[in-house]
């Protein structure tokens, strides 16, 4: 036993560390040298993913400053919630350089500024997060704290906000 | 402010200090406070959540599904002929049920040496109250589906003998609420439908039902408010009531309020109340403020 330890104790500094992940046979996941983005199993494409009908005309893309607008706001509000203690276990998790892509590309659908939604539905992206009432009403503050950001009207923020809320359902899971 | 209220209210603020006070370090507390800001409504005459006259399907305090939320209120109502004062204490667990109490203190001034009580007698209520609430979410899910709650608010007149000399049968009655609300975001709108069942003169000040009426009456109770900001909202009420007392004419009331969220756990109402005739003082139209601190 005393043995044992010693020579457990003794083993050479230099050994490389073990590579757990290889060890046990998890696939090592590498960020697209283009995109930087982490990939993802494949799923089907389309715009109904996003959750909810765009606006009809360019009112609400005119009042979030179109895609640079909606861009700043989508980005703004994943930085709020990656440095909110609320959300960041959950938020520093996952992808954030594919969420702010795919947060803007919904945000932008939805608001018919002129783009096509290219991520997974809500039901699927949210399903192992264990996401609560909490988590979902601290999101939204971080929403509208980037909204007031960007100084988009009260009246038009709720408007935006009235899309987003009857995905509620598929996002909150306990 | 008398003694008695004075001391509730510092007792409730070291209540809601020492429950929050520690609470606040741990990751996933109990008291959460993680409602949407408004979203659990003013403070009705009452003491149940609402938009100040009417009662909501809102659930007090600002706990979320896992929580447990506390709020407490003081409310006055400067009227021609009356002074209307009332605080109290209500507790959300869950986002589900509501437990209310509210003591009404009505002061009669000139009124009372008319009605020969001796001037500045003041009738006084308790009201206890519970609400539960049955579907949907104010600002969530579907959206036409609002937020339904079904409540009861049992109310003992303190001052019953007064309540049986003008004529009621009773000095304490049980009001039944079923209301449904429901924030519109497209339109920034909030409006509230309320059906109550209640044998209550004057929300029970007069007593409940009388020697002609005793029996339940459903009543009506409406609301419409416009969100302005993340803090403000304004609306108009309107509350019907039953006409039991043969002594005195009772009308419908009204009013129209601003509420603003001064931080996360103070909220101030200012109303124009019109709570018409009230004991044969026509008229009673004046100033409703308010004050709710919640967790
Ligand atoms: C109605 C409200 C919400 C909307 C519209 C929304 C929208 C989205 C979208 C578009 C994606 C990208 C899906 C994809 O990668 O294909 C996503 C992923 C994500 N969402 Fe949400 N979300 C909502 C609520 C929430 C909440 C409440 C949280 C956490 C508190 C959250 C955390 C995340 C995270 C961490 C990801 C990355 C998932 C991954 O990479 O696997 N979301 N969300």
């Amino acid at each position: 036993m005393f043995l044992l330890a010693a020579a457990l104790l003794m083993q050479p500094a230099t050994d490389p560390p073990v590579d757990w992940d290889k060890e046990f046979g998890v696939e090592e996941k590498v960020r697209d040298p283009v995109t930087g983005e982490l990939p993802v199993d494949s799923y089907v494409q389309a715009n109904g993913n996003a959750g909810a009908a765009p606006f009809a005309g360019s009112a609400m893309a005119t009042a979030f400053g179109g895609q640079d607008g909606i861009r700043r706001i989508a980005n703004r509000t994943v930085e709020l919630s990656e440095a909110d203690p609320r959300l960041a276990a959950i938020f520093q998790a996952h992808d954030m350089v594919r969420l702010k892509r795919t947060l803007f590309e919904q945000f932008c659908y939805i608001l018919n500024a002129g783009c096509d939604y290219s991520g997974r539905d809500m039901a699927s992206s949210h399903k192992d997060m264990g996401v609560r009432m909490r988590d979902m009403n601290a999101l939204v503050e971080n929403l509208q704290a980037a909204m007031r950001e960007g100084k988009i009207g009260f009246a038009a923020q709720n408007r935006f906000l009235g899309k987003l809320a009857p995905m509620s359902g598929h996002v909150i899971t306990r | 402010m008398d003694q008695s209220l004075f001391r509730s209210l510092a007792a409730l603020s070291l209540a809601l200090f020492c429950v929050t006070a520690p609470a606040a370090a741990q990751e996933a507390s109990l008291v959460d406070g993680a409602k949407l800001l408004l979203t659990n409504g003013v403070t009705t005459i009452e003491g149940t959540s609402g938009g100040g006259v009417a009662t909501w399907s809102t659930i007090a305090g600002r706990e979320t599904d896992r929580g447990i939320g506390l709020s407490g209120h003081v409310t006055l109502i400067e009227l021609p002929d009356y002074g209307w004062q009332s605080h109290g204490v209500a507790v959300g667990i869950a986002n589900r049920i509501e437990l209310s109490y509210a003591r009404q203190n009505f002061d009669t001034r000139d009124v009372g040496t008319a009605l020969g009580l001796g001037r500045g007698y003041t009738l006084n209520q308790d009201v206890f109250a519970a609400k539960l609430r049955l579907a949907g979410d104010v600002v969530y899910g579907e959206p036409l589906l609002p937020q339904i709650s079904l409540g009861v608010e049992h109310k003992r007149n303190r001052d019953a003998p007064v309540a049986r000399a003008v004529g009621a049968a009773h000095g304490s009655g049980t009001d039944v609420t079923l209301s449904a609300t429901k924030l519109f975001l497209s339109h920034s709108v909030l409006v509230n439908a309320t059906a109550r069942l209640t044998k209550a003169n004057q929300a029970g000040l007069l007593g409940f039902g009388s020697e002609g009426g005793d029996q339940h009456r459903l009543q009506f109770e409406g609301s419409v408010a416009y969100q302005l900001s993340r803090r403000a909202v304004i609306g108009a009420e309107y509350r019907t009531k039953p006409d039991n007392l043969a002594i005195a004419r009772e009308e419908d009331w009204w009013d129209l309020f601003a509420a603003y969220a001064l931080t996360d756990h103070l909220t101030v109402t200012a109303a124009y109340v019109d709570l018409g005739s009230i004991a044969t003082f026509d008229q009673q139209r004046g100033g409703f403020l308010s004050a709710q601190i919640a967790f």
